[in-house]
């Protein structure tokens, strides 16, 4: 079973959606040190607070710094409106501080649509994100796309609210 | 409408009525494919008896002689066009008997039809030969005879080759249980999927897992002569169509390009595939030698042209396409030209399959919930087989005359399985499969 030479870990792609998922939680608390206790002795030099907070130009850097590492899209549709647009914008202001990052753009699609077709849709979406950010001057050869059609959900309920949050385009910085 | 043989030939209106009037009338025992409603013809099958027990690598000779009728009456029974009979409680004849039956003891059980046979095989690894007879219980005749001689471990084969000629004596339709598909077994939770490429016979028997998991398999589809299968796979990031080596174990990249490949199909005679290639979002229909080179664009139309099934004489293709807003299906020829629209319904229609008898295209239908239908080439006598929330992605039995196809769940415990349905929307069942599992391909009938 072993002579196919095809396996590398599909799972590193889920790994890092569901990391994504998690991220408003973990990257925004502030390090409780500083504040809570009063010197009791005064000390000669304060020392600066710890170096905290992600790696500049990281993954975890971006989900820190944009409003959202993805934009939302109507049933069988793929335009960009306001709120994309303010999303994208924040990613390409993120992705000109670093401008050696890169980025994966995923594609992804509801469960009510056939398997094939929602492959295309995945790539419509996901080069709808692509070509926007281009617009605001982002260098497509940093960007690559992949659809994932409706194979990797978000949401795992068979309703309209699970399905909206399934039609998406995240951007993942390579690492 | 019943005569002494049983005789089913229910004249309906539209569209069935020209199916039937296509098949030939045959005067004595006949079992109709496409009737709804028709109830079905009763079959006594009892164990095949051997000359002298002997031991095979796959059991001992009588012990085949009842498994391969268990394999008969199953395929028959799960055509939904026959009550079988047997073997459980039924005394297997004699030798003798196979082929001169004791006819006023099965009419006595009110069987309409009799299938007898024999295993006979020296021994250990020898070749094994079934003998397979059906007879007429009330005209007390013989309706046909076959003989089969394989390897001991394809005695499955043996028996559903039994299976298919009784069949094809009793509906007058092609045979369809000896062949094979290959589909995509499902596990895990639903935002990690594990999609795995495996094998099985057309009854779920010969179970095997091709990948392992580790990449992401999907939408396989058998070559016509059974050596190959083409299949999506994601390694990564990295999408791509392989065709997998059954024999060899080995696979092979269709076409290497840094864009989203999909949905790959096989031309009738194996020469070439058709695969959907994305660029900038636009997804089109292109066409390869299957020993790779460079592929030739069919579809330049602004929206999604995804899929294509070839029609049985490889001049045409059914595909779809949502250039017109929301999904249809279209049909064109090999070269690209003459592409028009054939599906008007309200609603949506997907994954348009050409049947290998010509006469027919299955094809989702979404309009609330997912359905299977078929309609003609030019798009006439739509009609549907399945009503369930999901249905997806019809497959066509070798004789054309049943449909596989995988249905979803709902919710976060949402599963996939494979199920099958005939031509009347009646007769439908699950497949066996040991996980769950979706996009099933049923390959022609084995050579």
């Amino acid at each position: 079973m072993r002579k196919i030479p095809v396996l590398l870990l599909v799972t590193g792609a889920a790994l890092a959606l569901s990391a994504c998922s998690k991220k408003a939680p973990e990257a925004l608390p502030t390090p409780p040190q500083a504040v809570a206790t009063p010197a009791p002795t005064p000390t000669p030099t304060p020392t600066p607070p710890p170096p905290s907070g992600p790696r500049p130009g990281s993954q975890a850097d971006f989900l820190a710094s944009v409003t959202s590492d993805r934009v939302f899209f109507d049933t069988d549709k793929y335009d960009i409106d306001d709120a994309d647009k303010a999303t994208l914008q924040s990613q390409a202001t993120w992705l000109r501080k670093y401008p050696a990052a890169k980025v994966t753009i995923e594609g992804h699609c509801d469960e009510r649509g056939t398997r094939e077709y929602n492959l295309a849709l995945g790539d419509r979406r996901a080069n709808a994100a692509k070509n926007y950010l281009a617009s605001l001057g982002i260098d497509p050869g940093r960007m690559t796309t992949i659809s994932y059609g409706k194979e990797r959900p978000d949401a795992l309920g068979s309703d309209e609210a699970s399905w909206a949050k399934n039609r998406r385009a995240v951007s993942v910085v390579v690492e | 409408m019943r005569t002494a043989f049983s005789i089913r030939f229910q004249i309906l209106a539209s569209a069935l009525a020209a199916l039937l009037l296509a098949a030939p009338v045959m005067a004595q025992l006949k079992v109709d494919v496409t009737a709804e409603g028709s109830s079905s013809l009763k079959v006594a099958i009892p164990a095949m008896p051997t000359q002298q027990v002997v031991d095979t690598p796959a059991g001992s000779s009588d012990a085949l002689g009842q498994k391969i009728a268990d394999v008969i009456a199953a395929d028959l029974k799960g055509s939904g066009l026959f009550t079988p009979m047997g073997p459980a409680g039924l005394a297997a004849p004699s030798m003798g008997e196979v082929t001169a039956p004791a006819y006023d003891r099965w009419s006595g059980m009110g069987a309409e039809a009799l299938v007898q046979g024999y295993v006979r095989t020296a021994g250990g690894d020898a070749q094994i030969t079934v003998g397979c007879y059906l007879y007429d219980v009330a005209l007390k005749q013989e309706l046909t005879r076959q003989g089969y001689v394989v390897a001991p471990r394809d005695w499955r084969r043996a028996a559903h080759r039994c299976a298919d000629a009784i069949y094809s004596r009793l509906t007058g339709e092609s045979p369809f249980f000896d062949s094979r598909i290959a589909y995509i077994a499902e596990t895990g939770p639903k935002d990690h999927r594990v999609k795995r490429l495996a094998i099985m016979d057309s009854d779920g028997a010969n179970h095997r897992f091709i990948t392992n998991g580790q990449s992401l398999a999907l939408t396989p589809r058998w070559s016509p002569d059974y050596k190959s299968i083409a299949y999506v796979s994601y390694i990564g990031k990295t999408v791509r169509i392989y065709l997998y080596n059954v024999d060899q174990g080995k696979q092979r990249v269709l076409y290497e390009t840094n864009k989203a490949v999909f949905a790959p199909r096989w031309s009738p005679d194996g020469r070439t595939l058709l695969f959907s290639m994305a660029t900038g979002g636009n997804t089109d229909i292109y066409k390869i030698a299957a020993s790779g080179g460079n592929p030739t664009r069919l579809t330049d139309s602004p929206g999604i042209d995804v899929g294509g099934s070839f029609s049985p004489d490889g001049r045409k293709i059914v595909f779809e396409s949502d250039r017109s807003g929301g999904q249809q299906i279209y049909v064109m020829n090999a070269d690209g030209t003459d592409q028009h629209r054939i599906s008007f319904g309200s609603g949506r229609f997907a994954t348009p399959e050409w049947s290998p008898r010509g006469d027919l295209i299955a094809f989702t239908r979404i309009a609330g919930n997912f359905r299977i239908g078929v309609m003609s080439p030019d798009g006439s006598g739509e009609r549907l087989l399945t009503n369930n929330w999901q249905d997806e992605a019809p497959t066509w039995s070798p004789n054309g005359r049943v449909l596989q196809f995988f249905r979803t769940s709902q919710g976060e415990k949402g599963t996939s399985s494979i199920w099958q349905v005939d031509l009347t929307g009646v007769n439908e069942r699950k497949i066996p499969t040991p996980v769950d599992g979706s996009d099933p391909s049923w390959g022609p009938l084995l050579p």
